[in-house]
């Protein structure tokens, strides 16, 4: 049942993300890649995973707003010029790899909706199940694992994000220290 | 409030349904927060959450409400302050147990599973994360609106909105 539900959403999603494409508008390729967003919170939920389906739901909500302010007050909504012959070439050879690739690959992959973290008794997976509650004392195992057994990650995360809103104020700020003190001897 | 920031926004409709919507959004984000131990959710998705209250009050009374809720100064700080906050954490398990990251409270008192106060150090971090992801991301909004593109004796250039108001 799930892999059914889950299959239509993805066919949904390959929909929205070809429409996002191929129009010309800007803006109703924003609000289709929102289409996209949206239903891939709903298959995180339906895999079980709803703390990533919140994350994806308000991160794409928040990104949406943005890219909508960002399109719909700049002169340039539509594209104009056509497709290059080189990308064309450069997508089919992709694909055309992908499927070479894909055909030796997925038949050794395990069957969907099997967990393969949980295959042998001594994987990180087991362990975190077993003594996630009582090592941490947090009820959510996700929030145990990632800011307990792997905060380290999320401290890089963390730095990657305040790196880049650093280097965003350094480069967009209002104004520049050398024109504020030239404007003050005016 | 002067003549122009009256009219600056949207529409009458959804200045009044925004404020009746913003403190029950952020208070889901501050749930979302402060309950991310116990149950979905955590410091980023929470602070995105807080994050999106501040975006939409900028879209809904103008740039300048939302900067006298929220100035960029306070915002920046508490992008700096939540950062140090989740580095402190770090580090004091360090001093506490000679471990990087280690869950120092829960180790030296343990505290009843399923309740608000448990965990340890979890909950502190999830607050450090959400006052850094809200502060960054309503910084980041900011920043793009604040940026226009615009025809300037034939050449394209990045104008501020700030900017232009000082000219005229």
């Amino acid at each position: 049942m799930i892999e059914i539900l889950v299959g239509s959403f993805l066919v949904f999603m390959i929909i929205g993300a070809l429409i996002a494409l191929e129009t010309a508008d800007l803006l109703s390729s924003v609000i289709s890649v929102g289409a996209v967003g949206a239903a891939m919170s709903i298959c995180f939920l339906l895999v079980g995973a709803p703390d990533i389906a919140i994350t994806q739901m308000v991160v794409e909500i928040l990104s949406l707003v943005i890219l909508i302010r960002a399109t719909i007050r700049r002169d340039l909504t539509t594209i104009d010029g056509d497709r290059e012959f080189f990308g064309l070439m450069a997508t089919l050879a992709m694909i055309f790899v992908f499927l070479v690739l894909g055909f030796y690959v997925f038949p050794r992959l395990p069957e969907f909706g099997t967990p393969s973290m949980l295959q042998s008794s001594q994987s990180p997976a087991q362990y975190y199940l077993r003594n996630g509650l009582k090592e941490t004392g947090a009820a959510n195992i996700v929030t145990a694992v990632i800011l307990d057994y792997r905060g380290y990650d999320t401290l890089g995360e963390a730095t990657v994000l305040f790196t880049s809103i650093l280097g965003a104020l350094a480069i967009l700020r209002v104004y520049s220290r050398k024109k504020k003190s030239h404007d003050g001897k005016k | 409030m002067t003549e122009k920031n009256k009219t600056a926004g949207m529409s009458l409709i959804v200045k009044t349904v925004t404020r009746w919507l913003k403190g029950f959004i952020f208070l889901y984000g501050v749930y979302i927060v402060l309950y991310g131990h116990l149950s979905p959710g955590g410091g980023f998705a929470g602070g995105v959450i807080i994050a999106s209250t501040f975006v939409l009050l900028t879209l809904s009374f103008g740039k300048e409400y939302s900067l006298g809720k929220l100035g960029k100064l306070l915002a920046s700080e508490l992008d700096s302050l939540g950062a140090l906050l989740f580095l402190l954490v770090a580090v004091s398990g360090i001093i506490w147990g000679g471990i990087f990251f280690l869950n120092f409270i829960e180790k030296i008192a343990p505290s009843k599973h399923f309740h608000l106060f448990s965990a340890g150090v979890i909950p502190l971090c999830n607050i450090a994360i959400g006052m850094k992801v809200g502060a960054s991301l309503f910084m980041v909004f900011i920043i793009l609106a604040v940026i226009r593109v615009r025809e300037v004796n034939g050449k394209r250039k990045l104008i501020t909105t700030e900017k232009r108001r000082t000219k005229t």
